[in-house]
């Protein structure tokens, strides 16, 4: 463990993408294999089957640091990780010891099925062995969650480094549905054997923002406009006589979508689609509140299929009769998208997304304002001769979001923030004027910087009306505006609206509490937009 | 048997009926004790002062011309019908916590206090008292130290290792206490260069005889190629402003108690963070305030409220008191202290 523990305080260390994939290069390179491949799982956003719930792991961890319970959930929010509050509160370990890191993940997976008394044993013993940087990644080992600022991409190149393969091939090997414990680092990284795994999707290719004038991207002819849906990215492959649903977080979706396993009878084998779904509604999207209660069921009840019924629109075409098209141009791509689509029976959960005549830059520019009437983000501009990149790359993927809406409200409550915030206030709640009165109607927590966050909070300090734990009433005084993608009809709120990513742009420290807007502005946008 | 309040806790400050004085008083008054020299504790406007001999020519530097009298520690001064005297507190050099007798009954008021080792600072005194009165700027279990020692030698790792890469190492450390402290840590590794608020804090403190490493005031003409790879010492507010751009790419750090938190270690933008706190930790509170015996604690500043709650189901009989002392503020918001 002291070999991935001093791993990680390098990686933490530095902001500097090639200090990092060095300092990962090097690990990939002088690692045991077992413990490479754990490293690439745990980068990847693996980790061996929950063995041990939080709860119990708090409730353990009180009790070997002779602390009560209350006193560990108060800290718990300063320090903002469940895995560091752990690994502090602990006494120091009365005999380290430098197991491999596959020793630990072993451990974790031997003791799951095993009675209680002997996995807290086993927790409590590794506790005994590891320094404080050696608990957090056990406890992060446990708890999952691994988030250091490696991502998939930088942990693939540094992999590239190490091992000499390609980086685009290793990205595509390290998708899809691999564990530790079933393969092996010589099988996973290093053998070439395409039929390895059918439900391989292919790393989904990203835009960046426009920035300015999109005349700059050249002339108009170059490129395909599409609308960018406010849905879930995915890809949906047919391969080996079976389908696949995968969405852009490498999350296999195949049993959440049922309505997409007709597809099997139309949809010939060897084909990948990337797209959006979306609950769709007679012949448009329904909003993304509809979508929302699908996510995150694994079972969908019959009344919620009819109510939101999936429907997947079309955007590429990767894989095509067996073969990876990729590095066609996309133009030739979306043609025989076109064709592979047209002669599926009109039923069938899949389309492809319409796209958007561009005329000129300035028409387009127009008619990206009637997006979210569409129901859409945005546009999304895509280069006709453009190959299908691996990940985020500039130049021939731009997205063009809509302006957001925004609205002036009145800061009412504030709270410290959490783990690299939490020595500040930094989220906040905000109201409109309802007549004489303030209706609260969102929080948000970003958008500001680290100064104007140190300004708010000597602010806090000095008026506080209430305290109810950690919430501050504070004197309804400073505005802020509020931007946001979209807005809904709620219940829930007391304002009766409910926004989809709020954040602070700007204090306005030019307006009194008595200019902010009301919460009849509020339900005009909603009649507008809702 | 119930307390007598010898001291009471007014909304200018903690006030003694007996000797008619305060301590650490936050509003103007008359006679002011004082435990030492930082912004939060020693304020300006007030009558009389009374402080250690070794605190001060630091006041004296920061206050200006004040009305200023010392007291040795461990001697006893009649102020009233209180009996009054100061003891070290191992905060920065000179740090008293004060100790007030009235009638048999002792109550001490800590200041800020710390019981790890510090080359600079007279090393923290248990008094025994009735009532103690004590800041927890670090009171939550998460806050357990390293030794100090290990910390300076992780900081001159750090430091050599930029030296060999040519390029600065700058240190973020409050300008009287903690950047005296890391000179005094460091020892002698060859000139260090100081930023102006740092370099008036050692002038002051080598002029009353504390040993102080050489060091080098940074000005606008100071030949920075002549000193390429040396240790920088800055107030922390200097790290994020433009004053630090003159030294190219350093490695830059933060020492505070606050660094044994990731997250702050993450959003303070430093390349290194020092755990190295002029506070107590967990540890050093609670071992504090066992040593001291008494029955009644009030705690000041700093997790107030779960520390007390957490003494009171140790058996003590604790409350918090309001006050505006700030303990050790992440965001110093001014360079000198
Ligand atoms: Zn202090
Ligand atoms: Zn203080």
């Amino acid at each position: 463990m002291k070999r991935f523990a001093a791993l990680f305080t390098a990686l933490d260390r530095t902001t500097r993408t090639n200090a990092k994939v060095a300092a990962l290069a090097a690990y990939f390179r002088e690692a045991p294999e077992e413990d490479r491949l754990w490293t690439m799982a745990l980068l990847s956003g693996r980790r061996p089957r929950r063995a041990v719930s939080a709860t119990q792991l708090r409730l353990w961890a009180a009790e070997r640091a002779r602390i009560p319970l209350w006193l560990f959930e108060e800290a718990y929010p300063v320090v903002g990780d469940l895995a560091e509050t752990i690994a502090l509160v602990l006494p120091p370990p009365a005999h380290e010891t430098d197991a491999p890191l596959s020793y630990w993940t072993r451990l974790l997976l031997d003791i799951a099925a095993a009675p209680e008394p002997a996995r807290k044993e086993a927790i409590l013993t590794a506790w005994d062995q590891l320094d404080e940087t050696e608990r957090f990644l056990f406890n992060k080992l446990v708890t999952g969650g691994f988030r250091i600022g490696v991502s998939q991409k930088l942990m693939t190149r540094a992999l590239a480094e190490a091992t000499g393969q390609d980086e685009a091939v290793l990205a595509h090997r390290l998708m899809g549905d691999w564990a530790p414990q079933t393969t092996t680092f010589a099988a996973l990284v290093m053998a070439n054997d395409p039929s390895a795994n059918l439900s391989r999707p292919y790393p989904f290719c990203l835009a960046h923002a426009v920035e300015g004038d999109p005349a700059a991207l050249g002339p108009e002819e170059e490129w395909l406009a599409e609308w960018k849906w406010d849905g879930i990215r995915a890809q949906i492959i047919r391969r080996g006589g079976e389908h696949y649903l995968w969405s852009r977080g490498e999350e296999l979706m195949t049993d959440r979508f049922p309505e997409f396993a007709a597809l099997r009878d139309f949809l010939p084998d060897g084909t990948v689609i990337d797209g959006e779904v979306l609950a769709w509604g007679q012949d448009s999207p329904l909003p993304f509140a509809a979508l929302q209660k699908r996510i995150g069921r694994k079972t969908v009840p019959k009344k919620l299929l009819a109510e939101a019924p999936a429907m997947m629109l079309a955007y590429d075409l990767l894989e095509w009769e067996g073969e990876d098209i990729r590095m066609q141009p996309f133009c030739e791509r979306r043609r025989l998208l076109e064709g592979a689509l047209a002669s599926l029976p009109p039923a069938l959960p899949l389309r492809p997304s319409p796209l958007v005549e561009i005329t000129d830059w300035q028409a387009l520019a127009e008619r990206r304002t009637e997006a979210r009437t569409e129901l859409a983000e945005g546009l999304m501009l895509k280069r006709r001769s453009a190959p299908y990149h691996a990940g985020r790359k500039r130049g021939d993927w731009w997205k063009w979001k809509l302006d957001p809406l925004t609205i002036d409200a009145v800061m009412v409550y504030a709270q410290a923030g959490h783990g690299r915030r939490a020595t500040l206030y930094t989220d906040f709640t905000f109201a409109v004027w309802d007549g004489p009165d303030l209706v609260p109607f969102t929080k948000a927590y970003s958008g500001l910087t680290d100064a104007e966050f140190n300004k708010i909070t000597n602010w806090v300090r000095r008026n506080t009306l209430e305290r109810f734990g950690p919430v501050r009433r504070v004197n309804p005084e400073l505005v802020f505006e509020i931007a946001f993608e979209g807005i809904q009809e709620s219940t829930r709120h007391k304002s009766g609206v409910a926004l989809r990513f709020p954040r602070m742009v700007r204090w306005r420290l030019d307006k009194p509490a008595s200019e902010a807007n009301t919460l009849a502005d509020l339900k005009e946008m909603l009649a507008a937009y809702g | 048997m119930p307390v007598m309040a010898v001291l009471t806790f007014t909304d200018m400050g903690i006030w003694c009926p007996a000797g008619d004085f305060f301590i650490d008083p936050w509003r103007p008054v008359d006679r002011a004790l004082i435990t030492h020299g930082h912004a939060d504790h020693a304020r300006s406007g007030h009558g009389r002062y009374l402080a250690t001999e070794t605190a001060a020519p630091v006041m004296r530097h920061r206050l200006g011309d004040i009305s200023l009298s010392t007291l040795p520690y461990g001697e006893v001064l009649r102020i009233g019908d209180a009996q009054v005297s100061f003891h070290p507190a191992g905060h920065v050099p000179g740090s008293a916590q004060i100790r007030v007798e009235v009638g048999g009954e002792v109550w001490v008021v800590s200041g800020d206090y710390k019981l790890h080792h510090d080359p600079l600072s007279e090393p923290f005194e248990p008094l025994r008292c009735h009532a103690f009165i004590s800041e927890c700027t670090f009171g939550l279990p998460v806050f357990r130290w390293t030794d100090p020692a290990e910390v300076m030698s992780s900081i001159t790792d750090w430091w050599a290792a930029n030296r060999a890469e040519g390029r600065f190492s700058v240190i973020g450390a409050y300008a009287f206490g903690k950047a005296q402290r890391l000179l005094a840590g460091v020892g002698p590794i060859g000139p260090i260069l100081t930023h102006g608020a740092v370099e008036a804090t050692n002038r002051v403190m080598r002029d009353q005889g504390l040993p102080l490493p050489v060091t080098v005031q940074v000005t606008p003409d100071l030949d920075l190629k002549a000193h390429a790879g040396a240790l920088v010492i800055a107030p922390p507010s200097a790290l994020g402003g433009p004053w630090i751009r003159r030294f190219g790419p350093a490695s830059t750090g933060f020492a505070s108690g606050w660094m044994a938190l990731r997250g702050v270690r993450r959003r303070r933008a430093a390349d290194r963070g020092f755990v190295i706190s002029d506070h107590a930790d967990w540890q050093g509170l609670n071992e504090a305030i066992r040593a001291t015996g008494a029955e009644k604690i009030f705690v000041t500043h700093g997790y107030t409220s779960v520390f007390r709650r957490w003494l009171a189901e140790q058996g003590y009989d604790a409350e918090v008191v309001a006050t505006e002392y700030e303990g050790e503020a992440l965001e110093a918001p001014e360079v000198i202290e």
